[in-house]
């Protein structure tokens, strides 16, 4: 019985070591490694936020001739890893990617945990980690301590910042009253966000008239919207995740919650919620945005649509894909494979994006970034952003229909 | 003590003195394996401790191993890392205390049931006491232990509880368990207090958890409750034991070993399917060891099915 299985294993793993020798042959390209969830919780974001932009990336660089440094062209290969959204996976995964797949540079992983729980690795092997789909506000503190690190899709207070100004604007205009409905998932990113909007909204000058937290995973949200309902606000404000950005979404249709503000958080922006709700989604506010008639993005989303075969969504999929950008500018910039030199790149340099001019500041943060979007008419708008320009004019939601 | 117990003693010393040495391969990915095998075999060698003589599944891994790291994330800004490894064992013991007295008295596929819904409840209680009173939240471990460290910690928190086992196994308190695990009517009836016995292993294994947990804390940087109490890891141990087999103290271990490097060489080579090829992995291991790797296993099963 032993040795048939000992025999079995070391066949599996003799299999395993060919198809993966032969992988990685092929002299001259330049190796990027790549981990995320294919699978797990986090797989639905990653497969349309993520994998799409590498893919597209990659064929984009490989079209036209590979990475220009000083001794000639050299294309691309990625080599990709599922972490089934376990962190233990990720970190084990960029360990191989490094030590047995000598790959010559790194992709940051897929959401903020994931992000960070890798920054050790990539630190220890001096790999620069641009950390595409992170939001946090500990920036400075982790740029401390990881001085690879670079943040490009922006941190909680602006993010909060930009819904309470937009709200206080509509008071001081007299198109809507000041009473507050918030909501929040009771899971890291709703936490931090409303524990962030709550003195944010007081010092706007708004009434905070119903502020309650639902767990993650939550199946029925119907007693969370009936409840903002009784308290008959002005504007319904909900720190969510993607399956409770549907839900709440769904079940303000049902008991037709009339407010004028609807904003729910992650999703909003995903092509999936006009397609859901169609004509319902009309005038729904969420988090980050794009300027879909600026001429880089509406090419972006074209090649998107027709190398990947999906949609980008119009929030993190430009930032992810931006964050690409300035990973081939700056290897072409040094012009050879020299991960220090390439940290140091990014540090102090601009560079040319889909989403504008993108500099770091001193915590190797992007500062100009969305944070407010709005669907309008069938597409999602950016509304309110910091130091990004085209923002569409606010408007007022009106029913459900 | 006799000569094989001294041989025997000499053997493990051994095992792990090379065991230690892994850090100075200078690899950093054999270290990250190795830091898997040893936080499974810990956690797969306390469960049995508790499920191999008693036969009872336990599905609250997750549950006390999710809140050591929690006990590291929250406190690590102000109490001495050193300190937080000795609340969460605290904090494991009188969990798995309370859990213990209160649902050892079910059998059978109640408690399998029961200790499933706990991680789960943990996690709600943990995550419903941060957002009402976290303020700042205690989600962000920075550290400056390595890797390295997080290793030699896993590797003497196993050797404890080997010795804890084989200690145990020697005592009143298993021939206890042994007789609890064959019939619990007779048990009782010989005089043995089984209610305490049962509890009192609970929360060994749950102490141990619990400080692993605690001791991978530093490892994610940032911990949420996603992550720290995911099912998967207490099925994971789970299958890892009883591939290995439970009747004998390094049984979890050879479990432990392949189970690693199998998952490990399926994720390089079809990183796309892995968990599709994991389950045709169980299958036919299942299928082809249905009785585990240690040879007594047979016997056990029979008995498991007798009574069960």
């Amino acid at each position: 019985m032993k040795r048939r299985l000992i025999l079995k294993l070391a066949g599996a793993m003799l299999a395993g070591s060919v198809a993966f020798s032969g992988a990685a042959l092929a002299a001259d390209v330049i190796k990027f490694g790549a981990v995320a969830p294919k699978t797990g919780p986090l797989a639905g974001g990653a497969v349309v936020t993520h994998w799409p932009n590498i893919k597209l990336w990659a064929a984009q660089i490989n079209a036209r001739g590979g990475l220009k440094l000083k001794d000639g062209q050299r294309k691309i290969e990625i080599i990709e890893y599922d972490d089934q959204t376990n962190p233990g996976e990720t970190i084990k995964a960029v360990q191989r990617l490094v030590t047995q797949d000598k790959v010559d540079f790194l992709i940051g992983p897929y959401g903020t945990g994931f992000n960070l729980a890798v920054a050790p690795v990539f630190a220890k092997y001096g790999y620069p980690l641009i950390a595409m789909t992170a939001i946090t506000d500990q920036i400075p503190d982790l740029a401390k301590k990881f001085p690879g690190m670079f943040f490009t899709l922006g941190s909680t207070t602006p993010i909060v910042q930009g819904v309470a100004d937009i709200l206080s604007e509509l008071v001081a205009d007299g198109k809507i009253g000041n009473k507050i409905a918030m909501v929040n998932v009771a899971d890291a990113f709703g936490i931090e966000l409303a524990n962030a909007a709550r003195p944010i909204f007081k010092a706007a000058g708004l009434d905070v008239v119903y502020d309650k937290s639902y767990p993650l995973g939550t199946q029925d949200l119907s007693p969370i919207v009936k409840g903002a309902k009784a308290a008959s606000p002005d504007a319904f404000i909900a720190w969510s995740y993607p399956p409770d950005t549907f839900g709440l979404t769904g079940q303000a249709m049902v008991q037709g919650l009339d407010v004028k503000v609807f904003y729910t958080a992650v999703a909003t922006s995903f092509p999936a919620y006009g397609g859901k709700f169609g004509s319902a989604a009309n005038n729904v506010m969420g988090t980050g945005g794009v300027n879909p008639d600026d001429p880089a993005i509406k090419a972006y989303m074209k090649a998107h649509k027709e190398i990947t075969g999906l949609d980008a969504d119009f929030w993190a999929s430009s930032s992810v894909y931006s964050s690409l950008q300035i990973l081939e500018q700056a290897i072409e910039g040094v012009g050879e494979v020299d991960r220090a030199k390439v940290t140091e790149y990014i540090k102090n340099n601009s560079f040319k994006t889909i989403l504008g001019d993108i500099t770091f500041d001193e915590n190797n943060n992007n500062v100009n970034f969305w944070t407010v979007g709005q669907w309008q008419d069938g597409v999602y708008q950016g509304v309110k952003a910091v130091g990004r320009d085209g923002a569409k004019e606010v408007r007022l939601k009106s029913g459900w229909k | 003590m006799n000569n094989k117990d001294w041989r025997n003693l000499g053997l493990a010393a051994l095992g792990l003195a090379i065991a230690a040495c892994l850090p100075l391969s200078g690899n950093g990915y054999y270290l990250t394996i190795g830091v898997t095998i040893a936080m499974y075999t810990v956690l797969a060698t306390s469960w049995a401790l508790f499920s191999g003589p008693t036969h009872y599944i336990s599905l609250a891994t997750a549950a006390f191993y999710g809140l050591g790291t929690y006990v590291v994330a929250m406190g690590i800004d102000d109490v001495p890392y050193v300190i937080l490894l000795v609340i969460a064992l605290g904090v494991g013991a009188i969990a798995a205390g309370l859990v213990g007295l209160a649902t050892l008295r079910l059998s059978g596929v109640y408690f399998v049931i029961f200790t499933l819904g706990l991680a789960e409840m943990t996690r709600q209680v943990v995550t419903w006491i941060q957002s009402n009173w976290g303020g700042h939240q205690g989600n962000y471990v920075l550290t400056d232990i390595t890797e390295e460290m997080i290793y030699w910690q896993l590797l003497a928190v196993a050797a404890c509880v080997y010795l804890v086992g084989w200690l145990i196994g020697r005592s009143r308190l298993g021939f206890a368990l042994k007789i609890i695990g064959n019939d619990e009517v007779v048990a009782a009836h010989s005089g043995i207090n089984t209610a305490r016995s049962k509890v009192i292993l609970f929360m060994v294994s749950g102490m141990v958890a619990a400080l692993v947990g605690a001791i991978l804390a530093p490892r994610w940087t940032y911990i949420e409750p996603s992550m720290a109490f995911s099912p998967m890891l207490s099925f994971q141990v789970v299958i890892m034991a009883l591939l290995g087999g439970v009747n004998r103290l390094w049984g979890p271990l050879v479990g432990v070993i392949p189970f690693t490097l199998l998952w490990e060489a399926v994720s390089i080579s079809f990183p796309n399917q892995t968990l599709l090829l994991m389950g045709v992995a169980f299958l036919l291991i299942v299928y082809a060891i249905p009785h585990g790797f240690v040879g007594l296993i047979e016997k056990y099963n029979a008995r498991f099915r007798g009574d069960g």
